[in-house]
């Protein structure tokens, strides 16, 4: 397991690559979520206002 | 029978519920490809006989760098589609797939650097394949910002598609890139007119993780244009209808 993780002396390499675009991804996702949620909140507020 | 269906989907009203139907299936595709991609990266395929290992950042380099092209060709057709048919979801559509388009391109200039450092020397060098996607981050960051510093919804629209039209140049110099200059980056390892210039389960692996990552981008971007049509038509009845709707 531990050699494996290691991919022959390039683990710093290889693993640099996956982990910052898994990161990469769980901010776009973040980011999404919140722009949903402030979107819905802001439609709501206008639609109680016209009300 | 399918125009009239694209039609009735060209309305926002209708494309809200069906982005949202649609999106977990895609995010849920992108996941099973990804985890089956990796698989045949990392426990079937063998060792590089002249990298090692560190080959194996192919699996994501690659097709993280074709999304950058696809997804910049597809806001340039939206692009299009908006000025020539003035469609409002195709606006949207566009500012729905410039997030995800940058992230990609990120991911491509970063896993290409910590590929290159033990296979060339270096992070980074200035030729034509590493600047041209270097131009093709900075064309997502300046759509992004040039639609988020015009107030007029409209304008901010024609001048994105304008950007998105005009940027799209680009592309063909990425591509062409490692032909028509003398670069340090390798050629097309795959190409519609040569066999593939390596072992078939590789290939295999990194046709399977693009698949995930188109799969992914389709489910991102369908969340992404669901937001901005709230943002967008928040004013209009439809969508007092469906909060309406929704609370009860």
């Amino acid at each position: 397991m531990i050699d494996w993780l290691a991919m022959g002396g390039y683990g710093g390499y290889v693993w640099g690559s996956y982990g910052v675009a898994v990161l990469a991804i769980a901010i776009e996702l973040t980011t999404l979520r919140y722009r949903r949620r402030n979107a819905l909140a802001q439609a709501r507020l206008e639609a109680s206002d016209g009300t | 029978m399918s125009g009239r269906l694209l039609y009735r989907f060209a309305s926002p009203a209708a494309f809200y519920p069906l982005a949202g139907a649609l999106a977990p299936w895609f995010f849920g595709l992108a996941a099973l490809l990804c985890l089956g991609g990796l698989y045949i990266g990392f426990a079937l395929a063998p060792t590089d006989y002249q990298q090692g290992e560190a080959y194996r950042i192919i699996y994501l380099h690659v097709p993280a760098a074709w999304m950058s092209m696809f997804i910049y060709v597809l806001m340039a057709g939206y692009g299009v589609l908006f000025l020539s048919l003035n469609a409002r979801l195709s606006a949207m559509m566009m500012a729905a797939l410039a997030p995800t388009g940058a992230m990609f391109t990120f991911v491509a200039l970063w896993s290409g650097a910590l590929w290159g450092r033990p296979t060339w020397g270096a992070y980074w060098v200035w030729d034509a394949r590493l600047t041209s996607e270097l131009i093709l981050l900075f064309l997502y960051l300046g759509f992004m910002a040039l639609q988020a510093a015009i107030e007029d919804r409209r304008r901010a629209d024609r001048a994105g598609a304008l950007l998105a039209i005009v940027g799209v140049v680009n592309v063909p110099i990425i591509y062409f890139s490692v032909q028509w200059w003398n670069t340090l980056h390798q050629g097309a390892s795959v190409s519609l007119s040569a066999s593939p210039k390596m072992a078939q389960i590789m290939l295999s692996g990194m046709l399977v993780m693009a698949l995930a990552a188109w799969m992914y981008a389709i489910g991102a971007s369908l969340l992404r244009v669901r937001a901005i049509i709230l943002e967008r038509e928040a004013d209009s009845d439809w969508i007092r209808n469906y909060l309406a709707e929704e609370r009860k």
